[in-house]
């Protein structure tokens, strides 16, 4: 080996010549190693959405609050002596689901940049779009317990109901029917995924909260007005207004074709677009 | 083993890492060395597909990073031991990177003992971690999958004497048994005792390269010797009249010339000498040569 020393400010040497044997340069066997499966990658992130006292306490945070809630209702349909319906409690459930999966959502994409943690999942998986698809399982696998939870919370509190006021307690809905299970959980879903797709999009977890509650709060009031000022303005707003698009979707109203272009486009909108953007930067970040 | 060809990485107009090309073989440690912004972390970081390069490649073994298939098993990188959730505890980090690789959980509790990190210890949240426990962790976290390959950059940062020297075997021993090492500092006497071969950054180019004999022999032609004796000033007028250099430093003189040189014009303009040595460059000082427009100091020195 030679070096080749330097006076400040004269041009760096050439880059070394390969050593000689360079042609036949040590290779490294990969041919016996598999790589990592999927499904192990979905184990570790969802372990890793529990693990720490922060994930833990969102996950804890979200039963309490369901929980509180629904008694609070609870207590006041009883003091107040009014019907008292299952599906009441599975609507106040789901509704705060829609709030609080989101955040989740945002948190567990967000958290491995806040905490550089990125650095090591992306270094060993550098494929990393497995870990995103495997993070986006995972905030799946969250709803379905949340939901599967708020049901049994509903169940409870019904059936207290029941004991202390059994000819005000009704088993089914309001209207007589529960409402469609599989259209609920696709809409919890499709909530949480426009916070996996901002915290996607903005990488960092304050934003993409903010971001995700100036959608669901703000945005249907500034349509709204906006609306207002021209009929042909609400009509057309329609298409872009994701929540209201889902309502026929979700208690069975829905026939027509354009009632199914308005969720498309407006899912395109608020759920592929920027999902689309977030997985594109995350997929070209410099992690560091 | 890790192959790095042409590999240029620029922020804007700036180059981080600019035409850089070197190979770290098995058996080896080899020492990536540069001071501050000198552009080691980044390379490290294209090594391992963590920062996407402008220009050129980086191949371990004649694959590139992001082809390994659980590079884990094969690669094992500590970049930046921080770069962690504070949250979760040693063992659960050590755990979940165990349970991405496949690798059984006795390992870990393997890893813990390898780096010195005791059951309790490894109980403690990451945030509760002192910054010598925060690299033996990551230590850890390098050597789980068992790799053939260690990338580590500043690996010595935090540890206490003791665990410099445990570093300093650990990682002969696994050269030896044939790994390639490959670790960043920018402390010249750590990797002066463990690096077989020595590549030297500084502004984001490679200066020198080579192991330290032909470092230091590359400095030969320029004799220097430290002089000091009770007549500095006519020693000095005597010295730049027999046409070498002369420099005032510290108490004495820094001249271009041998020793003997040195004690010749001494004696034909007789001077007593007090002292008289050798002061051809350290290993200290042609990296400070090397990489000068590179320092902070010198740029503040001369602007
Ligand atoms: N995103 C960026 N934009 C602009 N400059 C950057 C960016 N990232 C890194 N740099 C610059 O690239 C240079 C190389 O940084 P690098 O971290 O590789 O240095 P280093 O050799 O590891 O230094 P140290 O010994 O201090 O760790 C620095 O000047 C740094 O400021
Ligand atoms: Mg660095």
């Amino acid at each position: 080996m030679t070096s080749t020393p330097l006076t400040p400010g004269t041009p760096p040497p050439p880059p070394p010549p390969p050593p000689p044997g360079a042609a036949q340069a040590p290779m490294l066997n990969v041919s016996d190693t598999s790589g990592i499966p999927f499904w192990r990658l979905v184990l570790v992130e969802f372990r890793k959405s529990y693990d720490t006292r922060a994930g833990m306490w969102l996950l804890i945070a979200i039963g309490i609050l369901v929980g509180l809630v629904e008694a609070f209702v609870l207590i006041m349909s009883l003091v107040h002596s009014s019907q008292v319906y299952l599906t009441d409690f599975g609507f106040i459930g789901t509704g705060l689901g829609s709030l609080l999966l989101p955040v989740l959502a945002v948190m567990l994409v967000t958290t491995e940049w806040s905490q550089r943690s990125a650095m090591v999942s992306f270094a060993l998986e550098p494929r990393r779009i497995k870990i995103v698809m495997a993070k986006w399982l995972v905030a799946i696998v969250w709803v379905l317990v949340t939901l599967v939870v708020m049901w049994a919370f509903a169940v409870v509190m019904t059936a207290i109901a029941a004991v202390a006021q059994p000819d005000l307690t009704s088993w089914s809905g309001t209207s007589g029917s529960l409402p469609a299970f599989l259209p609920t959980v696709l809409d919890q879903i499709l909530t949480m995924t426009i916070g996996f797709a901002l915290g996607a999009l903005l990488l960092n977890t304050p934003a993409a909260i903010v971001v995700f509650f100036l959608y669901w709060y703000l945005l249907p009031g500034v349509l709204a007005a906006i609306g207002a000022i021209r009929p042909w303005l609400a009509h057309a707003l329609e298409w872009i207004n994701f929540r209201v698009a889902m309502s026929p979707f979700l208690d069975g109203s829905i026939h027509t074709g354009e009632q199914w272009g308005k969720i498309l486009v407006s899912a395109f909108l608020w759920i592929a677009l920027p999902l689309g953007f977030g997985i594109w930067r995350i997929l070209r970040a410099e992690v560091k | 083993m890790i192959t790095v060809d042409h590999l240029t990485k620029t922020y804007g107009a700036f180059a981080a890492v600019d035409d850089v090309s070197f190979q770290c073989r098995p058996g080896r440690v080899t020492g990536f060395l540069g001071p501050n912004g000198a552009g080691k972390s980044t390379t490290m970081r294209v090594m391992v597909g963590l920062t996407p390069p402008t220009r050129g490649s980086v191949t371990i073994g004649g694959v590139k990073y992001a082809d390994i298939p659980n590079p884990g098993r094969h690669v094992g990188v500590l970049l930046d031991a921080s770069a962690q959730h504070k949250g979760r505890t040693g063992r659960e980090i050590l755990r979940l990177a165990a349970m991405t690789m496949g690798l059984p959980g006795q390992r870990v509790d393997q890893m813990l003992e390898v780096v010195g990190l005791t059951p309790t210890e490894s109980k403690r949240r990451l945030r509760n971690y002192s910054l010598g426990m925060m690299q033996r962790l990551g230590i850890a976290h390098a050597l789980l999958g068992d790799p053939q390959v260690l990338i580590l950059d500043e690996p010595a940062n935090g540890l206490d004497p003791a665990g410099i020297r445990w570093m300093r075997s650990l990682l002969k021993e696994y050269a030896d048994r044939g790994g390639t090492v490959l670790l960043s500092s920018h402390l010249l006497n750590e990797v002066e005792l463990i690096a077989d071969e020595m590549i030297l950054i500084g502004q984001g180019r490679i200066v020198a390269h080579g192991d330290k004999a032909a470092l230091l022999a590359s400095r030969r032609g320029t004799a220097t010797s430290l002089v000091t004796s009770l007549d500095n000033h006519a020693l000095g007028t005597a010295l730049a009249g027999a046409g070498f250099g002369v420099q005032p430093r510290g108490h004495g003189l820094q001249v271009g010339a041998t020793t003997e040189q040195v004690g010749r014009v001494a004696l034909s303009a007789q001077v007593v000498l007090t002292d008289l040595r050798d002061g051809g460059a350290t290993l200290e000082d042609l990296f400070l040569e090397l990489t000068s427009t590179a320092q902070r100091d010198a740029i503040g020195a001369t602007s």
